[in-house]
């Protein structure tokens, strides 16, 4: 970088004289060392995996989680700082807290993406700050059904109100992405980290806007623990845990929640991560060796 | 909290003071109610504010908006339900334009409950919130004298509302058509006015639908029978 030793590099709150914030980008590199962090938002549910890098052999294997619950529907997982992804849960579960609080209701996924995302944005604006070294993914499903006031006494009326507009549908899975400059954007498919590039080409591969009918939420979650076996780096790091948690709507395996995806499944999902690998380190092999015989005629 | 002697208990143990007014305060001695039907809910009260024994204003208007197709029916303190719904007409104008889309009703529901709870000590305010939103349709909220929110298919409040227990019971249906729905509302304050002495004059009623708001007035000259505007 040439604009290193400029001095516009030293403090949040300085642009350079071509309009960027060196802070914020050089918080983008923190984020692109992290372990690989991926989410999949398919017609029934949202899946979110991250490739937690074992750094010592010490370390309990399944403790110190790296996706966490927000609220009841919401999960977050992130990719670059721990501390800073830490602090970032905290902060969304206060959000969620206080909207439940004030509209006795649960807060949507798109607005805890703003409220984040505004979070993210004003660590980019003074100097006693830094920005966060993170990019976090945020996944929710809101309720498709009516969700009770919260604390409110009766049921109302069993007929149901009158007047809906039928035809409306409401809520659904939803994912967000949330980058250090406090920019975020909804996504069918996302992905940070270390191995976002080799994520993001086999992510565009899956039918996720549902031109074609769509994956199901069983569906996402294999191709989620296949795409971060793709994306890992054997020669880098060798060992590595997935993470993986999702959420499906009222009627679907976790009514509505965000959870860790049951052992059963996710271990199937690694065999076949690890099976499909193989096959495709064979066909590589084959296709070198056809290439070798041609140089030889 | 110190109660008065001519309070009464209600049947789910909620200690009513009916005493609470200060000497000369505005009181807006009352029959309101709201009842949902086939297309959404409909708003009622009659247009009575006392003053002790003396009408204040005999052309009141109880039923108040605080977001397009969000209204409420307000009993008790002229001041204090005045105050509250200013409050939340704020909330929900803010809630709207930060949010890009309008509030549910029980969104507006749930804020009236926090103000009427937190200052439960210090209102006299017996609240219906009536609303329409495309997602829940027609709904009715009953926020009693304690601060508690219900849910009803439709709510009687006020002191004339005692009178017609009975009758609301005997001739509310699910699912009525609008003029139906209409004509029950105006049978009920009918009864209402004619019982009880603290309400009177004219009857207003809200109908809120997708189509928006819809304000109707009966006069007693024509015993209530001609829709005025």
């Amino acid at each position: 970088m040439t604009s290193i030793g400029t001095g516009y590099d030293l403090a949040n709150s300085i642009f350079s004289p071509d309009g960027r914030n060196f802070q914020v980008e050089y918080a983008v590199k923190a984020v692109e060392n992290g372990g690989t962090a991926i989410g999949i938002r398919c017609k029934d549910g949202v899946v979110l995996a991250v490739e937690k890098i074992i750094t010592s052999k010490l370390l309990k294997p399944g403790a110190n989680k790296r996706i966490a619950t927000v609220d009841r529907h919401l999960g977050v997982a992130y990719s670059g700082m721990v501390p800073d992804g830490r602090h970032f849960v905290d902060r969304a579960r206060d959000e969620a807290r206080a909207w439940r609080d004030t509209f006795k209701t649960p807060i949507s996924t798109a607005d805890l993406a703003s409220r984040m995302g505004g979070y993210m944005q004003a660590y980019t604006l003074y100097q006693s700050v830094r920005p966060f070294g993170i990019t976090a993914i945020v996944g929710g499903f809101d309720s498709r059904e009516e969700a009770p006031v919260d604390g409110e006494v009766g049921s109302g009326p069993s007929c149901g109100a009158g007047g809906k507009v039928s035809s409306k549908t409401h809520g659904g899975p939803f994912l967000y992405m949330i980058e250090p400059s406090g920019l975020y954007w909804g996504y069918y498919g996302a992905a940070t980290g270390k191995g976002r590039q080799a994520a993001k080409a086999e992510l565009e591969k899956l039918d996720l806007s549902g031109a074609e009918g769509g994956i199901t939420l069983e569906q996402a979650v294999k191709e989620a623990a296949r795409i971060i076996y793709v994306a890992h780096d054997d020669s880098k790091d060798k060992e590595f845990e997935l993470e993986m948690t999702w959420i499906s709507g009222a009627d679907g395996p976790t009514k509505g929640l965000h959870q860790e995806v049951p052992k059963a499944l996710r271990e199937e999902a690694e065999r076949l991560a690890k099976k499909a690998l193989e096959s495709d380190d064979e066909d590589e092999g084959t296709e070198e060796k056809k290439g070798e015989e041609k140089m030889e005629e | 909290m110190e109660f008065g002697n001519s309070g009464s208990l209600s049947e789910d143990g909620i200690h009513l003071d009916m005493d609470r007014l200060k000497k000369g305060e505005v009181n807006l001695g009352t029959s309101i109610m709201a009842v949902t039907f086939k297309d959404g809910v409909i708003l009622g009260a009659d247009s009575r504010t006392t003053t002790g024994a003396y009408i204040a204003n005999r052309v009141t208007d109880k039923l108040t908006q605080v977001h397009d197709t969000i209204w409420c029916c307000r009993s008790g303190s002229a001041a204090d339900t005045q105050a509250v719904a200013d409050i939340v007409q704020y909330q929900l104008g803010l809630f709207a334009t930060m949010n890009g889309k309008p509030p549910t009703t029980q969104t507006a529901a749930a804020i009236f409950q926090e103000i009427c709870y937190a200052n439960k000590d210090r209102l006299t305010a017996g609240l219906i919130i009536a609303g329409w939103d495309e997602r829940h349709g027609g709904q009715v909220y009953s926020i009693p004298l304690g601060g508690s929110l219900h849910k009803q298919p439709y709510a009687i409040g006020g002191s004339g509302s005692t009178y017609i227990y009975g009758f609301c019971d005997a001739h509310w249906k699910e699912g009525m058509e609008e003029a139906e729905a209409v004509e029950f509302v105006k049978g009920a304050l009918k009864e209402a006015i004619k019982w009880d002495g603290s309400s009177g004059g004219v009857i207003r009623m809200v109908v809120l639908t997708a189509k928006g708001a819809d304000r109707h007035l009966y006069l007693p000259d024509t015993d209530y029978k001609v829709r005025h505007t």
